[in-house]
């Protein structure tokens, strides 16, 4: 039932993707009871989750992403 | 330290998430911003043989997007400026709202504080993502922003979970300090 600060560390940030199982989280909770560096870093790392989902970050369409690579490219052979 | 150098061909992988995020947060329209950062590129690759080193590839960019960006915006003022004489004209003058500017809604005045405080947030994660290694920020993106699948990232990454957790690992660790640094 105990767990590594490795182990907990990693339950902690799978638990930022919902990827944590509830037996996870209860193991992680139980090592917070007795680990105030992991506690402190699960804090920091809800945090970082909360900062992230507010900030609302996008990423450009891949689609387009890919035809501007070999737009990039094809302008790239014919200046040479 | 040395001149920095151009690599158009990382381009893309490099700086395209992180100068469409600055986009949206000055323009608010996706489309748009994808527009602007192609333009940014191509400008870019037009005027390489001005890059003289002095500040980072990403830098230089940025200053190229910021020209244009101010660029949009100057046509599109001259633009309303036109809808709003060309309003006055065709409507009788006599009724409420015929001004361009009554016409638009004011829905996002009260959020408009927290709204520009999350843009502010914004482009202070993109400049941490930035700073991290390039397998880092990939597989960062890939799972926290686009909210790609665990199993599906490991394919295409061609590593494993415990690996892609490493990684995660590291990233988050890094973004942390980073934003503790330049944030809070």
């Amino acid at each position: 039932m105990l767990i590594s600060c490795t182990q907990a560390l990693e339950i902690c940030n799978k638990a930022q993707y919902d990827e944590a199982g509830s037996w996870q989280i209860f193991k992680l909770k139980l090592h917070h009871v007795y680990c105030r560096n992991c506690k402190a870093h699960a804090g920091k790392n809800g945090k970082l989750t909360e900062l992230c989902s507010k900030a609302d970050l996008k990423c450009m369409d891949h689609q387009k992403k890919e035809k501007l690579k070999e737009e990039i490219e094809k302008k790239i052979t014919t200046d040479r | 330290m040395g001149k920095a150098t151009l690599d158009p061909s990382k381009w893309v992988d490099r700086y395209a998430d992180y100068l469409y995020n600055y986009t949206i947060a000055k323009v608010n329209d996706q489309i748009l911003a994808e527009d602007l950062v192609q333009e940014t590129f191509l400008a870019g690759l037009k005027s390489a043989s001005g890059f003289k080193g002095d500040a980072s590839e990403r830098t230089w960019l940025i200053s190229i997007l910021k020209r244009k960006i101010i660029d949009h915006y100057r046509r599109s003022n001259s633009r309303k400026g036109k809808a709003e004489v060309k309003i006055n004209f065709t409507q009788d003058g006599q009724q409420e709202g015929d001004w361009l500017e009554e016409r638009v809604a004011d829905a996002g005045r009260i959020n408009i504080e927290e709204e520009m405080q999350n843009e502010e947030l914004g482009i202070a994660i993109e400049e941490c993502i930035a700073k991290l290694p390039e397998k880092q920020a990939r597989v960062f993106r890939m799972k926290t922003i686009e909210g790609i699948e665990t199993e599906d990232i490991c394919k295409e990454l061609n590593i494993t979970p415990s690996n892609l957790w490493v990684i995660i690992h590291r990233a988050r660790t890094a973004l942390m300090s980073c934003l503790e640094k330049n944030w809070f």
